[in-house]
């Protein structure tokens, strides 16, 4: 049975000028101990659908989903109090910027401690045995120390391995990574990267890793979907996305790799992520696709099948040999 | 820690003296001249009026009436009263426990609905309670100080007779002060019924000197919380599952307090100033009452000696909320 299965999951922003639709129809089944990464440009929606799932989306979105089930439990239509069972403890999220998702007034080992005791009622001493625990297992040094500290006396790095010490610490069958490495050095980026990817190994907790940068989708994932405008476009493993993608925007993301550029000038893609009042018509990638008919135009692009990775296109590219001929 | 009170009390130094000239030079700007208010009605002759201005020192150039005075501050002798004759240190401190019980009560009801009031009014954005709350606020903001006091006068004294008109404590009973604060001497004396009439003599006097400390602190922390509830910090509370009432009053209000602290301390002026009206209109027998008293019959060294005393209170409070900062925001601490 799938740990995660996200039917036609639609997240809709009521704003003055009207509702803006960030998510749009996102499909997503994860097994235990999966490691998936959802791509996508800034304003994809791949945030807000995780956000949705966690149920930490403010009072003004609204969110519709055929099916949302995590580890046997409906997530729709659980009160508000159930779904705070889950979430902290059997999933758990974190978050883009570490310096700004610690509470500055309070020690960074309050804030590990809270989560234990809510969701696991350990006593004084449990909690305090466990966070050294956890501090050491996020690499953390001098962990009885560190307990103490503030997050403004620890440096971004430190801070996002707090966040993911809170994030594991009741042993969640869950992980959500939202750009975790985003706001950081390169090189404390790859040890964030690493740490991620050995504490998935070790516990065999399913990750999903929320990224707009392919090349820490090719070091971690092993499924990856794209996301456009809210939508998923592609879904592939991740050695065949990198080899044969299926759909033009996958294509344009990779070749804009600078590991994979050939010519001088590094590839774009023109154009931004289509917002709330240029939405196109049919396929919301054609304004900029290079390859767009007047079919692409006018009429949403159907789902392929999975041998073409769910690809959300009319023409969908690099079609195996045999259908070509 | 030290180095930092240190320092504060340093920048106390410019600010005194600022204060002994503009409360110096401010009585004897107005018009009106204290040795004709003494003689009152009667008048009095040339010679008499010469000598009493040659034994008050006003014959003498400011600059050296100035330097009078501030040899005698500096001394802890901030001159006798004209009227009573007696240190205006003493009457100072005799008539301060009134002001300062009154100024914590309104304080406190100040905080006590202005910080819940805030909080709801944020979390229920937008919505009808907190629409009333601000324009509420807004109104008892605006509102004159006296004519918000003659109104619950009249309704709650003249129309329902719930509460006494002025005064601190009814007729029928009388105790030696102990501490000068009428609720504990009265407890203090056992006098069957004196905590009540305590209580009702507060509380009128403590609705109007807290009416616009409780508009600014419920819009200020409203504002705070409002910025500090769209913090990622809040989402990862949320995020771990903590229930709603954790995540708004310990993770939000604790960080939504820095700058309503700051408020509070910036307040405690308009509690002094507010209770110079508030006094006068409830008979409250405390500083405010006794400095405008003296205003109007010039005495001079009362005016110089409470306007200093009060600043200097002030600057106490200031500093004291200034130390308080460090314990509810940790980065100010340690640096």
């Amino acid at each position: 049975m799938a740990l995660l299965e996200v039917r036609n999951l639609t997240v809709e922003f009521a704003t003055t000028s009207g509702t803006f639709r960030a998510v749009d129809g996102f499909d997503l089944s994860l097994d235990p101990g999966d490691v998936t990464a959802i791509v996508g440009e800034s304003g994809s929606g791949k945030s807000v659908a995780f956000l949705a799932v966690m149920g930490l989306l403010p009072w003004t979105a609204t969110i519709t989903s055929d099916v949302m089930m995590f580890d046997g439990t409906d997530l729709n239509g659980l009160s508000p109090a159930r779904r705070r069972q889950i979430i902290g403890k059997d999933m758990s999220m974190i978050f883009q910027e570490p310096m700004t998702s610690l509470n500055p007034c309070f020690t960074v080992g309050f804030q590990i401690k809270e989560a234990l005791r809510i969701h696991l009622g350990m006593n004084r001493s449990e909690r305090h045995a466990r966070a050294i625990e956890l501090f050491e297992q996020v690499g953390i040094p001098a962990p009885e120390t560190r307990l103490r500290s503030f997050p403004h006396q620890m440096s971004g790095g430190m801070n996002q391995r707090v966040m993911i010490a809170m994030a594991i610490a009741c042993k969640p069958k869950l992980l959500i990574a939202d750009e975790p490495t985003t706001a950081l050095d390169v090189t404390i980026q790859a040890q964030i990267l690493e740490l991620l990817t050995s504490l998935q190994e070790e516990t065999g907790m399913a990750l999903v890793l929320i990224t707009h940068d392919m090349g820490v989708v090719a070091e971690t994932a092993e499924q990856v979907s794209v996301q456009y405008a809210g939508q998923k476009v592609e879904q592939q493993d991740v050695r065949a996305l990198f080899s044969t993608p299926h759909h033009p925007y996958t294509a344009a993301l990779l070749a804009a790799l600078p590991e994979r550029a050939v010519s001088k000038h590094l590839p774009t893609i023109p154009g931004v992520v289509p917002g709330q009042f240029d939405r196109p018509d049919g396929c919301l990638f054609s304004p900029r696709c290079q390859f767009a008919t007047d079919l692409c135009r006018t009429q949403p692009a159907p789902v392929a099948t999975p041998e073409l990775g769910y690809s959300r296109c009319h023409y969908p590219i690099n079609l195996p040999v045999e259908e070509v001929v | 820690m030290l180095n930092f009170l240190l320092s504060r009390l340093l920048t106390f130094i410019p600010t005194f003296i600022g204060v002994t000239l503009i409360s110096f030079s401010f009585i004897r700007v107005l018009p009106g001249d204290p040795i004709i208010v003494m003689a009152g009605e009667r008048g009095m002759s040339e010679e008499r009026y010469a000598a009493l201005r040659e034994q008050f020192g006003f014959d003498r150039p400011l600059i050296s009436q100035y330097w009078d005075y501030m040899t005698g501050v500096l001394q802890g002798d901030l001159g006798n009263s004209f009227v009573t004759k007696k240190p205006v240190f003493d009457e100072f401190f005799t008539l301060f426990p009134a002001t300062l019980e009154l100024s914590i009560c309104a304080m406190l009801f100040a905080l006590l609905l202005g910080l819940p009031a805030g909080v709801i009014a944020a979390i229920h954005r937008g919505k009808f309670f907190d629409r009333t709350l601000m324009s509420t606020a807004l109104i008892g903001y605006s509102m004159p100080i006296f004519w918000w006091a003659l109104m619950l006068i009249i309704v709650f004294s003249g129309m329902l007779g719930w509460t006494p008109v002025s005064g601190r404590m009814s007729l029928m009973f009388y105790f030696d002060d102990v501490t000068g604060f009428m609720l504990i001497d009265s407890l203090l004396s056992g006098q069957k019924g004196a905590f009540a009439s305590a209580v009702q003599h507060l509380i009128l006097p403590t609705i109007v000197l807290g009416t616009i400390p409780l508009a600014v602190i419920a819009r200020q922390t409203r504002s705070a919380m409002l910025e500090v509830l769209s913090e990622d910090y809040i989402r990862t509370a949320k995020a771990k599952g903590l229930p709603p009432s954790r995540v708004t009053y310990i993770h939000a209000l604790r960080n939504a307090l820095i700058p309503v602290v700051t408020v509070i301390g910036l307040l405690v002026g308009t509690l002094l100033a507010g209770a110079i009206l508030t006094e006068s209109i409830f008979s409250w027998p405390g500083i405010g009452k006794w400095m405008v008293d003296s205003i109007f019959r010039r005495d001079y060294p009362v005016v110089q000696g409470g306007l200093l005393l009060i600043a200097v209170m002030v600057m106490i409070v200031n500093l004291t909320v200034d130390v308080l900062y460090g314990f509810i925001n940790p980065k100010i601490r340690k640096s």
